[in-house]
């Protein structure tokens, strides 16, 4: 099982960006797959979760790190 | 006697077993006209203004990329947001062409409701976007495009304005009529008029 995390870096846009990116990088990629959500959008702390309540995918956690940024993690529906 | 019984159950069996039929008919009638939503959004997009285009194309994309069905009906004075950023006056008789330069088209020229200040309104909203990283209505538009929101031209309004298919921006569903519309709106779990 490869545990490769990809990372979208959405630091710095504002909403939709960082859905939008997110939603792109996910779009070829397996089922399973995890990826890694960067983003200065306050909006995002109440938007990644209804994104992925939306979409079906599973957000894995949720941090806000030492500089005030977000953190992510997703990992695509099977 | 017990012959007497059976006869009473059998009857009301019978009786139990036909009210279950009329039952599930009426089930299958409404069965047939109640309606399916999907996971769906279709947004009229009806006012042309920068402050409707913004929130229109916002809200199509987000619902594109959180794996919704999405779709855009441009109409009347959204019409003018999906005209091909080159193209300058349209329409074929005086009426058609005032009300296109009254109404320049392509997203980039949309004006504000409010605020518009010749022109003066818009730059500073878009100076503060680029600012804060918004993508703005005409990039949100081919971003549209690109996560498959269907992007609809009404006809009527086309005709009215004098609109051709060629003065539209690329990629467009073809044109639909009012039913066509109400139809989408039908099925979408989240239909909106912006």
């Amino acid at each position: 099982m490869s545990t490769t995390i990809t990372t979208v870096d959405a630091r710095g846009q504002s909403c939709p960006g960082p859905l939008v990116g997110l939603a792109r990088a996910l779009k070829d990629a397996p089922g399973g797959a995890t990826f890694e959500l960067l983003a200065t959008d306050p909006g995002s702390k109440s938007d990644v979760p209804s994104w992925a309540e939306l979409s079906g995918n599973e957000l894995v956690s949720a941090e806000t790190l030492e500089d005030g940024s977000f953190r992510y993690v997703i990992r695509k529906a099977m | 006697m017990a012959v007497t019984e059976d006869r009473i159950e059998d009857a009301a069996a019978l009786a139990d077993l036909l009210h279950r039929v009329e039952a599930l008919e009426a089930a299958e009638i409404d069965r047939g006209r109640a309606v399916q939503k999907k996971n769906k959004m279709t947004i009229i997009a009806w006012g042309g203004n920068l402050d409707r285009i913004w929130p229109t194309t916002i809200l199509a994309t987000t619902a594109a990329a959180s794996g919704l069905e999405a779709s855009v009906f441009f109409t009347f004075w959204g019409l003018f947001a999906i005209v091909k950023p080159g193209v300058r006056i349209t329409g074929e008789n005086w009426m058609q062409k005032m009300m296109s330069v009254m109404n320049p088209g392509s997203a980039q020229k949309a004006k504000l409701s409010h605020y518009q200040f010749l022109g003066a309104g818009p730059a500073m909203f878009k100076k503060l976007a680029d600012e804060h990283n918004v993508a703005k209505p005409d990039e949100l538009l081919a971003l549209a495009q690109d996560l498959g929101v269907k992007l609809i031209p009404c006809q009527m309004t086309m005709d009215l304005l004098g609109l051709k298919r060629e003065d539209l921006l690329d990629g467009l569903e073809e044109p639909i009529g009012a039913a066509t519309a109400i139809r989408e709106m039908r099925e979408a779990a989240i239909p909106l008029f912006i």
